[in-house]
């Protein structure tokens, strides 16, 4: 195994050894549902996140990782709807799976945490627990934190910590303009945004701070005129999809020379349509990417694409089935609540070999943050490209788990 | 820059309404598929420059679309017709599913890397330390020539003339030796064509993905209703105010709040009715032209140049 | 001649009729449950009677006064919205049973159709059709700009066990998805029934009129765009309620709902099920809930699916599937049926094969897309097939061209044999009615 870090959990390891010599075990198998938009116009980002589901299950859990425990993933097509979410979460505890998988979308995954909740409560015994990968709003680990679910994903502060981290250092950063979709998200990054920058560059001047309807518009020239009005140099933006793809289009026509600080440009399809207007100019902030400085990554990135042809993105996937296989190893049970319980506060080592930590008080994942620049491939800093356009993403500042945490404000209800 | 900005984009949106309007005002059918034409227009136009180049895609993809949408015509919108508009419309709206499907079986769920061509790429000119791209000016001159050559060939050309007077005495028109019904055909698919002509140049200077024809299926809409039902003058008016009124809209950071403090009120978060004064003009933008859709059916429900006020 | 004879193109159902098919509905809907025992299958059964309250009253938009609009969710998605607000008030101490939250929902349908109705309905027809979808995009993007009521992405979530009245001493709190069912269903009963006297109604005579020939009508002296006006805002009154039922059945109200996916969703299920019966949108709303919830689930080609399904319905059967029972139902009513048992055993047969022909090729083609996750093999109604292999691609075209070849032959004959059959049913209308004279 050319995966350094143990996929089934050093920690457990031992004990799972212990217990297969002694007979007792019995190979455990668990199904996760994955409830998301499989279908339709959206459902790209959907399939390809379901193939690093069942890539990781294929991995990290079962005979390939030596684990007396297999994960099962079970696609379910919610058309990313959190009405049909919620019908399928029904369909899930009927057929005995209490684990569900979700991520694309704060939307359906408020709704989830919400239902989750009340199902927990009317039906002791049949408890679901939410693995959550991707919805990053801070109130799910703040004000609406629940002991059902976990976050995999970096919160929306935790992500702009290090990105303001390294605003810091930039000097050239005199004028930041703030573009985001108009729902929580957008509204968060600006929010944080100028709480963190005024702490940390109170010389910087906020020139604009905009939010537009999501996936309404389709001609972003007249925000680039916008900006370039305001002499904006540097660009905050929580767009992503085609609202980001079309935003830096539209920069180098009208020849914005700014920067773009984002969260979703590696997103699949993403790269792609940023090609080469982006080089030099877009950023990233991400928990993760092909180039993390760790060597042991390449193994998920080459593995992944030689399967599926597919570029490897989130890692937070893999994490959901490393934790799921060790809180069931570490419960000796399948019972949701038991497994809940043995992963809060656990703790293992990260895809880029950091110490990562399931925060038992809020369900956050602990982990390091990676802000990166688009750039030519080549070279050891940029040894792979996405999606063939040629550009790939190049480290240009790590934040240990550490340095990386917030503070929460959940008020964590007991686990049961 | 603001002004050449929102009449580039208006022209694009004439392009795109101009076929549909050319459907309805010739056979009273409203193409609800009309977006996914324009969809399939990008994406022929991407498979064509990807193994040829993008004039050859320029050419062939449009034709390919009217192809397919006359063969629809003959095929499945012919047999609806007894059945009146209303099931005319349905077929249409039946169709954009299953071509979207389509389109995503072939070319993936996710964008394709079409581009822009290298000689139409860059800086035409400079106003205002900002470019102006060379392919936005591109984008209008075809939508200029488009705009003449459907003049001509309506009002000067034997086929124009046939046209137009199939749409008004069928009979009389059938009696004189015209074939009515491969009239009707030609229009259907004369019209996909355009709206494929506007993927073609609209789908690598935005973006090319399953969901770009949902993205413009509404506005078009909006354009032919607010420029009148039918009249193709009507709808480039009409696409050229919300093309100008977006972009300016953009520009401009203006709210109920501002306006309310200018003649003296202030508001406060405490005020009933907070959040709808405190969205600025440039937030709400993009839905600009449905709140245009509705004063205007208000005040002149007619549309622009319209003349049923039915 | 019996005197049944005399009603012949309409089932008009004399009372006797009316009181066993309106019992027998009844009944189903109270035993259906005992069918349905898990839980998913009780959620399907709530989602089903909420659709058949909002198909329905699409369908006094679409099939009694003729118009067409793609902006129906609206109505039952800013009424679930209210709905929810009111939940959560019940919550705070508000004196409201929970069981009339629904007519809240239906309240503020019918205040939303006043306003909305108003501008949609001065035009008819098409323009009115694409007025709606533009109204339908204004409220859905509206719906993310102002979170303080739509509660931005997440929604508005509220608990349906909340409040306090007799109902509850009683032990009926809405926990359990039973006795939500049971809501519903008395819901659905009580809207059938009004929906069915107000078709009966002269507003509703004149709305059929006005859609049948809106000239003739204004002519004769109604104000067709008043008589629209009141249709709508009857059609988002009985929405409204599908909206309420919706909050209590999922207890969150999210933007989706406003969607204009949803709007077209009403359109195309409530059409499929037939536009021209009353009880059509009840087999729509079926079919809307079985694609929605299973058909998506068995295959990814789904939409595919229910795309071509509908462009074959509108240009074969325009009537939907409540026509082609109602034909042949009158088919045996004049004994015809018989002769068609084989034209209509073959035309299954072969379209049985055709069908699988068809099917092999469409999944093939999409397993072959996701080839790299699932692996190329796949199974198509139990038959082994490999999209990797040409024998595979072979054997389903070979498969769909003989059951098409076949399927046509047999459908010439069932069309020679039903023409002829129809012919006379028509003879003997004629001259039963001749009789009368």
């Amino acid at each position: 195994m050319k995966f350094n870090v143990k996929p089934a959990a050093l920690a457990v390891a031992a004990v799972a050894a212990v217990v297969a010599l002694s007979g007792a075990a019995h190979a455990q198998n668990v199904k996760v549902a994955f409830i998301e938009g499989l279908s339709g116009p959206f459902g790209g980002v959907g399939q390809n996140q379901l193939k690093h589901f069942q890539y990781a299950a294929e991995r990290f859990s079962g005979k390939q990782a030596n684990s007396g425990v297999t994960v099962e993933i079970v696609p379910m097509d919610s058309k990313g709807s959190p009405q049909e979410a919620l019908a399928l979460l029904k369909k899930a505890s009927d057929e005995g799976i209490h684990f569900v998988a979700q991520g694309n979308g704060s939307n359906v995954a408020g709704v989830l945490i919400d239902a989750i909740n009340k199902f927990n409560e009317r039906n002791p015994g049949k408890e679901v627990v939410f693995l959550n990968y991707a919805a990053i709003d801070p109130d799910f680990t703040n004000s609406k934190c629940s002991p059902w679910h976990f976050r995999f994903d970096g919160g929306v502060d935790m992500k702009l910590e290090a990105l303001t981290n390294y605003m810091k250092d930039e000097k050239g950063i005199k004028n930041v303009y703030i573009l985001g979709q108009n729902y929580s998200f957008g509204q968060q990054v600006s929010k944080y945004t100028k709480e963190m920058l005024a702490k940390k560059r109170p010389d910087v001047k906020i020139v604009g701070d905009e939010l537009h309807p999501m996936g309404q518009v389709k001609d972003f020239s007249p925000y680039i005129a916008k900006m370039q009005a305001a002499n904006a140099d540097t660009v905050v933006t929580g767009n992503w999809g085609a609202d980001l793809a079309l935003l830096i289009r539209a920069a180098n026509a009208a020849g914005f020379k700014g920067k773009f600080y984002t969260f979703y440009a590696g997103v699949i399809g993403t790269p792609t349509a940023i090609g080469a207007a982006g080089a030099d100019r877009v950023y990233m902030v991400s928990y993760w990417h092909p180039n993390s400085a760790q060597s042991q990554i390449e193994s998920l990135y080459t593995g992944f694409k030689q399967r599926f042809n597919e570029e490897f993105y989130t890692v937070a996937a893999v994490n959901a089935v490393r934790y799921l296989v060790a809180g069931v190893e570490k419960a000796k049970s399948t019972n949701a609540a038991a497994v809940a319980k043995a992963m809060a506060g656990m703790k293992m080592k990260g895809a880029s070999g950091e110490d990562i930590e399931m925060r038992a008080s809020d369900g956050a994942l602990q982990q390091g943050m990676y802000v990166a620049e688009w750039t030519k491939a080549g070279g050891p800093a940029v040894k792979f490209d996405q999606e063939n356009t040629g550009f790939g993403f190049k480290t240009v500042r790590y934040l240990m788990p550490e340095q990386a945490a917030m503070p929460t404000t959940c008020k964590m209800p007991k686990r049961p | 820059m603001s002004t050449l900005n929102g009449v580039s984009y208006g022209l694009l949106l004439f392009m795109l309404s101009a076929g549909l309007t050319l459907i309805f005002s010739m056979m009273g059918v409203l193409n609800f598929a009309h977006a996914s034409f324009y969809m399939l227009g990008a994406y022929f136009a991407y498979q064509v420059s990807s193994w040829t180049n993008f004039w050859v895609a320029f050419v062939v993809a449009p034709l390919l679309v009217a192809v397919l949408g006359g063969l629809f015509e003959r095929a499945v919108l012919r047999k609806t017709h007894r059945f009146g508009h209303v099931a005319e419309l349905l077929v249409t709206f039946g169709l954009s599913f299953v071509i979207l499907e389509l389109v995503q079986l072939v070319w993936g769920r996710t964008a394709v890397d079409y581009r822009v061509p290298a000689a139409l790429d860059g800086a035409l000119f400079q106003l205002y330390n900002a470019n102006f791209p060379t392919y936005r000016a591109f984008m209008m001159v075809v939508a200029i020539a488009m705009l003449l050559a459907l003049f001509l060939v309506l009002r000067k050309t034997r086929i124009g003339l046939v046209i137009q007077a199939a749409l008004t005495h069928p009979e009389t028109t059938e009696a004189l030796g015209h074939n009515v019904p491969r009239v009707f055909a030609l229009v259907f698919a004369g019209g996909c064509a355009l709206a494929a002509l506007a993927g073609v140049i609209g789908g690598n200077a935005f973006i090319t993905e399953p969901g770009m024809a949902q993205a413009v299926g509404a506005i078009i809409f909006v354009v032919v209703v607010v420029g009148g039902m039918g009249s193709l003058a009507g709808a480039l008016i009409a696409s050229l105010l919300i093309g100008l009124m977006q972009t300016f809209a953009i520009g401009l950071d203006w709210s109920f709040i501002g306006a309310l403090k200018s003649v003296g009120v202030e508001v406060t978060p405490e005020s009933f009715g907070y959040p709808l004064w405190k969205l600025k003009l440039s937030q709400v933008a993009p839905i600009l032209p449905y709140l245009l859709l509705v004063v205007m059916l208000i005040v002149r429900p007619k549309g622009i140049l319209g003349t049923r006020d039915d | 001649m019996t005197d049944s004879a005399l009603r012949p193109l309409y089932f008009k159902p004399r009372n006797g009729v009316r009181i066993v098919v309106w019992s027998a509905f009844a009944a189903l809907l109270l035993l259906l449950p005992l069918v349905a025992r898990s839980s998913f299958a009780q959620t399907l059964l709530c989602a089903t009677g909420i659709a058949a309250i909002a198909c329905m009253s699409y369908n006094m938009l679409l099939g009694q006064a003729g118009m067409l609009s793609f902006g129906h969710a609206v109505y039952t998605g800013l009424a679930t919205f209210v709905a929810v607000h009111a939940m959560n008030r019940v919550g705070a101490g508000w004196w409201l049973p929970m069981w009339a939250i629904p007519l809240v929902g239906g309240l503020a349908g019918l205040a939303f159709g006043v306003v909305i109705g108003y501008v949609t309905t001065r035009k008819a027809g098409t323009p009115f059709a694409m007025i709606t979808l533009g109204v339908g995009e204004l409220v859905f993007a509206g719906a993310l700009m102002f979170p303080e009521f739509f509660g931005g992405e997440s929604g508005v979530s509220a608990n349906r066990t909340a409040g306090a009245g007799w109902l509850k001493d009683v032990g009926i709190t809405f926990g359990p998805q039973l006795q939500v069912y049971y809501l519903i269903a008395i819901y659905l009963f009580l809207c059938s029934a009004a929906m069915y006297a107000f078709t009966l109604t002269p507003v509703g005579r004149i709305a059929n009129a006005v859609r049948d020939n809106a000239e003739r009508a204004e002519f004769v002296g109604y104000d067709t765009r008043w008589v629209r006006y009141l249709v709508v805002m009857a059609s988002s009154f009985f929405a409204g309620i599908a909206g309420g039922l919706t909050a209590i059945n999922v207890e969150v109200a999210t933007a989706d709902l406003l969607y204009s996916v949803r709007s077209g969703q009403y359109l195309l299920f409530t059409f499929l099920g037939g536009v021209g019966f009353f009880f059509g949108p009840l087999i729509g709303s079926v079919l809307l809930v079985f694609a929605l919830v299973v058909l998506s689930e068995l295959t990814k080609a789904w939409q595919l699916y229910v795309g071509i399904v509908f462009l074959i319905m509108v240009v074969y059967a325009p009537g939907g599937f409540a026509a082609l029972l109602m034909l042949n139902l009158r088919r045996i009513k004049y004994g015809e049926w018989r002769k068609m048992r084989w034209p209509y055993a073959g035309m299954a047969f072969f379209g049985a094969i055709a069908l699988w022909g068809f099917a092999a090729i469409v999944e093939m083609l999409y397993q072959a897309q996701d080839a790299a996750v699932t692996g190329s093999a796949l199974s198509v109604a139990g038959i082994k097939l490999d999209s990797a292999t040409v024998s595979s691609w072979v054997l389903a075209m070979a498969v769909l061209m003989v059951g098409a070849f076949g399927f046509e032959v047999w459908r010439r004959r069932f069309k020679r044999v039903w023409d002829d059959g129809e012919e006379r049913i028509a003879e003997a209308i004629k001259k039963a009615e001749a009789a009368i004279v």
